[in-house]
């Protein structure tokens, strides 16, 4: 699939949809979304790039091997429940804090937050290495 | 406090890399305080167990279960710490000497330090699952000290054979201690003791005898499970000294001691533990004198004493375990030090082949001095405690019938071809002529010395002039405590003339003669096991191959390698699993009550038909797959017009994805465009399809027809919010009321995401040459 258009077009789209991807991920707790979702539009922005520009480039783009990505996320999903077993509730027990970064502007940050982007990261991480791995020539 | 103490070795272990990185083969002074402070921390209980008293101590594990980290020291498991902790002290320091600048001495020694734990919390454990816990983990500290030198195949194979026979004997044992929990009611021993009679008579009396026999034979190296001890001598020499003298081997005697209260004194018993020990016994003496290994002599008559310890037990009563206690303790110190002069031998000398050496007691007189000593206590001479051990054993043998004689021959005949060995071994390396061995030799430094010369001491002095100390503290509790009653000891050195000393002199003579005439029975024994040219070392490597064999064919018949056929198994069976209960309990649904329909959800009906249509007649499987997608979007847009824009997102995403890895996939494997099958495949698939549809849409069916609980979901629209702090209902149920599912599923996730990447990187092996005629006319082209 070496073609002008595409290869011209796919950077800019990629990029586009990992940001689309992130604001699904952070929005998905109001909003239709989450971390499934968002890491599915990322790791097809990734497959895509793939598809359009080869596989060097993404790997450079990554910068980390998708596995890794992929376990880093689950240890981060792992220890958000790990945190609540310090504070002394069951695991896994969503915990919530709303910091104020400016006057009248809070923040909310929870441990379902950081659970739901240890699966994103699981589901870019995973099927991302898939799609590169069936698309690298032997 | 005895399982923090059982937890020190461990601790130290964690500790002894860094030592020996700091401080080199030092290191192994200051490691050898450990033992050295367990064993004075032990002595505190001596007293009170001399007194016939039992300490127990519970720290709570899984007692829902009746499974504690409990302990009881009484005379048996003191007398064995003793032993562990004691021969333990002196092969630490014999190992930093051995392994003297050895790039790994500092991962071995932590491995003997774990093997020490190991085998102390044996000993002292009251419940059979911590028991049991601490016997594997002899079995693995073992493999690993074995396999040590894992650069060489003989010792990896070595350390495997010990593991798997160990191991799998410990696991079948396992479910003998389960059975005994269940018949006794209780997991620990020291109420379990009391409760013989229970056991005893019990229906399964005879399956938990065998259960837990497979487990002492297998670990005590009975015939035929001998082979692995043998063979474990691919060990540096520390190994071979501390795992076959005091022990891991003897894990299996302190087993059969242990549970003597509870098993022992039945007929079965008597029956099947002198036909193992005695046949342990001759088989151990015979394969002795024949090699000319030094340790591998050693190693045989270490199978013999078992068997003869084994045989002993089997004899059963007071005077019988007497015999076997006075010679299990007699066997460590000689063994062990005979094991460590051997090592010193062969480090200094360069070999250990017994016809290369002669006259070495001018350049290595203390080693030789120590070699005598324990040669001495090994052929049951007196002063020393081979002899009260020996003469033990045969005073429980003259009082019997024609049975304890046909023993005694037995014992007389194994005690003499051991004489023999020991004779050979102390006296042919170092008396004679002085022939040049391959190394300049020079006597080893102390740490190669001090193990021998003390351990062989210890059983000179034990008997000449600590006999009333030890008989009142060791050997009179342990015995006590093996046969579940209060016995005292009456040992001296002379008993006068008797039956026994008669025999013991016969051993004598019979020794001597065995000792002159060495190589005149070694050639008759190859001779004779040449003819047989089997041996259960054998029989393990056949049952390997047959088991590998054996997986390999199975697999292949479980496995075809085609993916069509999975395929039609799994949906076949898929489509029996919907529509067989539904046949069977008649529960077909009834027919929906179509409602009006909208034009564009009509319309989103008839893409989603017209898109299954394509995939079924696509003339080329990538359109097939591309129409796939179509459908899979129509079903995206159904939940978007019935309100679920998540889990249409979510459709979206995996179609499209799905599309793309298929696809990839189907560049890779280079299959044909068109799919073109047989008619009547096509007959089968087509049916295969059409079942798994109807019974899919038929179950759905019946789903939205019954009464729905709508509990939950209220729960989680009236909570989503106000606890959760979420608006999304489904992602609140994801990320935190159902967190610890999504926690299962992204671990199939990145599971799936690793074996993915393992199975695409795979390249296929080539097929070998040699067993391609019953293969497919294809692979033998291109073989």
């Amino acid at each position: 699939m070496n073609t002008l258009i595409l290869r011209t077009i796919v950077p800019l789209l990629t990029g586009l949809m990992v940001i689309y991807s992130i604001v699904v991920l952070l929005a998905g707790h109001n909003d239709p979304g989450g971390g499934f979702i968002g890491g599915l539009i990322a790791a097809s922005a990734f497959a895509l790039y793939g598809i359009a520009c080869g596989v060097a480039p993404v790997r450079r783009a990554l910068y980390f091997h998708p596995v890794s990505i992929a376990a880093f996320g689950m240890l981060l999903s792992a220890l958000s429940g790990v945190i609540s077993l310090y504070k002394g509730v069951p695991f896994l027990t969503g915990l919530w804090w709303f910091p104020e970064i400016a006057k009248g502007v809070e923040v909310p940050l929870s441990t379902p937050l950081m659970f739901d982007i240890g699966v994103w990261l699981v589901v870019v991480g995973s099927l991302v290495t898939i799609a590169l791995a069936l698309e690298e020539k032997e | 406090m005895i399982g923090y103490l059982v937890l020190t070795p461990f601790l130290a272990a964690l500790l002894a890399p860094v030592l020996v990185f700091l401080l080199g083969h030092r290191a192994s002074w200051i490691l050898a305080l450990v033992p050295g402070y367990l064993l004075y921390r032990f002595f505190d209980f001596v007293p009170a167990v001399a007194k016939g008293e039992t300490v127990l101590q519970s720290h709570e594990w899984l007692s829902g279960f009746g499974i504690n980290y409990s302990f009881m020291i009484d005379g048996l498991s003191l007398t064995f710490a003793f032993l562990i902790l004691g021969i333990g002290f002196f092969i630490v320091i014999y190992a930093g000497g051995y392994l003297k600048g050895h790039q790994h001495l500092g991962r071995f020694l932590a491995v003997l330090l774990a093997f020490m734990g190991s085998m102390l919390g044996l000993v002292v454990s009251d419940n059979l699952i911590t028991l049991f816990v601490f016997w594997e983990l002899t079995s693995i500290t073992s493999f690993l000290l074995i396999g040590f030198d894992n650069e060489r195949e003989a010792s990896r194979r070595a350390a495997l054979q010990a593991l798997i026979i160990t191991g799998l004997g410990g696991l079948v044992m396992l479910a003998g201690f389960t059975l005994i929990g269940l018949v006794g009611g209780t997991f620990e021993l020291s109420e379990l003791l009391s409760k013989g009679d229970v056991i005893k008579e019990h229906g399964l009396y005879s399956l938990m005898f065998w259960l837990v026999m497979a487990g002492a034979f297998t670990k005590s190296a009975q015939v035929p499970f001998h082979s692995w001890l043998p063979n474990a001598m691919e060990a540096p020499t520390p190994v071979s000294a501390y795992l076959h003298s005091a022990t891991m081997v003897k894990a299996g005697v302190f087993l059969l001691m242990r549970t003597y209260p509870m098993l022992g004194e039945t007929e079965l018993w008597e029956t099947v533990l002198p036909l193992f020990g005695g046949a342990t016994l001759l088989v151990g003496t015979v394969l002795a004198v024949r090699d000319k290994d030094m340790k591998l002599m050693l190693a045989y008559t270490t199978v013999a004493s078992l068997g003869l310890l084994v045989l002993m037990l089997g004899v059963g009563g007071e005077r019988a375990i007497e015999g076997a206690v006075l010679y299990l303790i007699a066997h460590s110190f000689f063994k062990g030090a005979l094991f460590m002069v051997v090592g010193t031998v062969d480090h200094e000398a360069g070999t250990r082949q017994i016809d290369k050496l002669s006259g070495l007691r001018s350049a290595m007189p203390i080693t030789a001095l120590a070699a005598a000593l324990a040669a001495l206590s090994m052929c049951g001479l007196p002063p020393f405690i081979g002899f009260l051990a020996k003469e033990s054993i045969y005073n429980s043998l003259t009082h019997g019938g024609l049975h304890e004689w046909t023993i005694a021959i037995v014992a007389i005949v194994g005690n003499a071809l051991m004489f023999g060995v020991a004779a050979s071994i102390a006296i042919r390396p170092f008396m004679g002529k002085w022939v040049d061995p391959p190394k300049a030799v020079h006597e080893g430094p102390v740490m190669l010395f001090l193990g021998p010369l003390v351990l062989s001491i210890t059983g000179l002095v034990t008997a000449l002039f600590a006999l009333q100390f030890m008989q009142m503290n060791f050997f009179s509790p342990m015995v006590s405590a093996v046969a579940g009653k209060e016995i005292t000891l009456d040992l001296h050195l002379w008993h006068g003339i008797n039956p026994a000393l008669i025999l013991s002199v016969v051993t004598v003579g019979l020794g001597i003669g065995v000792f002159v005439f060495t190589n005149e029975l070694k050639k008759i024994f190859d001779k004779v096991l040449n003819f047989i040219n089997w041996g259960p070392d054998k029989g393990f490597d056949q049952a390997i191959c047959f088991l590998t064999w054996f997986a390999g064919h199975f697999t292949r018949i479980l496995q075809t390698g085609e993916i069509r056929t999975y395929m039609r198994i799994t949906f076949l069976i898929t489509a029996l699993t919907l529509l067989i209960p539904m046949y069977k309990l008649n529960i077909w649904p009834n027919m929906p009550s179509f409602p009006k329909l909208s034009l564009w959800e009509i319309g989103v009906f008839v893409i989603l038909v017209i898109g299954i249509l394509q995939v079924v007649f696509a003339r080329t499987r990538l359109t097939a797959i591309i129409s796939l997608g179509i459908q899979g979007f129509s079903v995206a847009l159904i939940f978007m017009l019935f309100g679920a824009p998540d889990l249409s997102f979510t459709q979206f995403m995996v179609e499209t994805l799905s599309v793309v890895i298929i696809a990839l996939v189907l560049t890779r494997l280079q299959l044909m465009k068109q799919d073109r099958r047989s008619v009547p495949s096509l007959i089968f698939d087509g049916l295969v399809a059409i079942s798994v549809g109807v019974g899919m849409g038929a179950l759905l069916m019946n789903i939205t027809q019954m009464p729905l609980d709508l509990r939950l979901s209220e729960f989680f629209s009236t909570y989503s919010a106000a606890i959760a702090h979420g608006r999304n209902i489904v992602n609140v149920i994801l990320v935190d009321f159902r967190a610890i599912d999504t926690l299962g599923e992204i671990t199939v996730v990145l599971i799936t995401g690793v074996s993915a990447l393992a199975l695409i990187r795979v390249k296929a092996i080539p097929e070998k040459k040699t067993k391609t005629t019953k293969g497919s006319p294809a692979l033998k082209e291109t073989s």
